[in-house]
């Protein structure tokens, strides 16, 4: 019987499970995840807890609910790959032998590698960082709030110019955005990362009067100014700083000499093989391969993953390719979003905001638990 | 240029997001000072974009060669 190993229970990896399961009979392939918490979290979600209030437990759910019961869950954490000896060597000194292995174990929040990220900034990348990110906002009278990025690569790469919107809609409706100025810093050369749609967020940011500036790349954070300083030479005051915290690849990836300087997993951005390692595939945030990290791409890779995997312990050749397509979601505040997809060869054509475009990112946040972990759509 | 001297390449083909720039200033972030780093870019915009960056930021372009279909962008990391 081969044997399977996936590394991680988030969007791709419990993707990938269940599919495989599907697929695959039960004499053909034992299909083994392991998760070091158990729980699946929606992280788009966490901008509602900060921005609507919404109940942080109705973005977790037991992953072992989600997942079919021929997935043998396996609750570790996964310290070591041996791609040699295709072996993964867990925390508790157990090690699981694969024919094929998936790492899924997205990213890393590595706040420590910015100085003073800790004491000066709060962010909504994380269920205790949007908590402590609503306390601050609830408690904020008036002032400069500036939004940015600590540093590149991060997860979806337009959730901080949603989040300037967010802003502007909630200090609206609390009766204060007079008092408050919404600073946004952009480490590209425009304030969304997708060119196309670029005009389409700057009108937004014009009519609600959210001052931005390009080409910051964050340096350091004087604590005692209160200011941050790029490496372009440019520095932004602050009553308020909300900031992605610096990211990195998976720790075992690192630790298993897999990954490169930022210990993101070489991956092949058409097979989603490791590079060098044909019989361990990477899908989602953890990979190296150039589109959003994002759940929307996580999704679209597993099912490549999935023909793959089974063609391979088949014997049979596969031409399943990723194509690069990645869909997104933007909420602008004010009950207007827009939806947007694209792929390696096409890009994302500008969409109109819309009442329709917000309702499409709300059903989302709906249907989630229904239709994506499982590999229903 | 020497003929042996080590580059870090980044295929940014085909990302429209995050996008070429992004994955130089990803490259130019875990890059030494002194190492080289080679962005290889499809979006037309990239000729405008990581230019202007580079000079900004104080790096130094080396140079910029056109392929099939796509643009190689040669920076050395100077500071």
């Amino acid at each position: 019987m081969k044997k399977v190993v996936i590394l991680g229970g988030g969007v791709g990896g419990t993707i990938v499970a269940n599919l495989l399961v599907k697929r695959l009979a039960k004499e053909e392939a034992e299909i083994t995840l392991v998760d070091s918490t158990g729980k699946h979290v929606y992280q788009p979600g966490f901008i509602y807890v900060v921005f609507e209030g919404l109940n942080p437990g109705k973005l977790v759910r037991e992953e072992r609910k989600l997942l079919r019961r021929r997935v043998k869950l396996i609750l570790g954490e996964a310290v070591r790959i041996d791609a040699e000896g295709h072996k993964v060597h867990l925390s508790d000194g157990n090690v699981l032998e694969y024919d094929r292995l998936v790492v899924a174990l997205g990213a890393r929040l590595v706040p420590e590698e910015l100085p003073g990220f800790s004491e000066a900034a709060n962010h909504f990348y994380s269920m205790e960082g949007a908590m402590k990110l609503r306390s601050a906002l609830e408690s904020f009278a008036g002032g400069k709030v500036v939004v940015t990025v600590a540093s590149v690569p991060y997860k979806c790469p337009p959730a901080p110019s949603e989040a300037a919107c967010q802003l502007d809609y909630y200090f609206s409706r609390k009766g204060i955005r007079d008092n408050v100025e919404i600073h946004f810093l952009s480490p590209l050369s425009r304030v969304f990362p997708l060119e196309p749609v670029n005009p389409v967020v700057e009108k937004i940011f014009g009519i609600h009067k959210i001052k931005s500036t390009t080409f910051f790349n964050v340096e350091s954070i004087d604590l005692e100014k209160r200011v941050i300083n790029s490496i372009e030479g440019e520095s932004a005051p602050y009553d308020l700083l909300i900031m992605i915290p610096p990211h990195r690849g998976a720790k075992v990836v690192e630790a298993s000499g897999l990954g490169d300087r930022g210990g993101w997993l070489p991956t092949d951005k058409y097979t989603l093989r490791v590079k060098g390692h044909p019989d361990i595939f990477a899908l989602g945030d953890c990979t190296d391969i150039p589109v959003s990290k994002s759940g929307a791409a996580a999704h679209f890779e597993a099912k490549v993953v999935v023909n793959s995997i089974v063609a391979d312990l088949r014997g049979e050749e596969t031409a399943a390719r990723y194509d690069g397509r990645v869909t997104c979601y933007c909420d602008a505040g004010y009950h207007k979003g827009f939806s947007m997809t694209f792929d390696y060869e096409h890009p994302p054509v500008p969409p109109p905001l819309s009442y329709r475009g917000w309702l499409m990112k709300m059903l989302l946040n709906k249907i989630y638990w229904l239709a994506i972990p499982s590999g229903r759509v | 240029m020497g003929e042996q001297e080590q580059k870090m390449i980044l295929d940014a083909r085909g990302s429209f997001c995050p996008g070429p720039l992004m994955e130089l200033i990803r490259g130019i972030r875990q890059a030494k000072v002194g190492e080289l780093i080679e962005v290889w870019s499809s979006d037309s915009g990239s000729r405008k974009d990581i230019p202007f960056w580079v000079k900004k930021a104080g790096h130094e372009l080396v140079g910029v060669y056109d392929e099939q279909g796509y643009a190689r962008f040669l920076i050395r990391k100077t500071r």
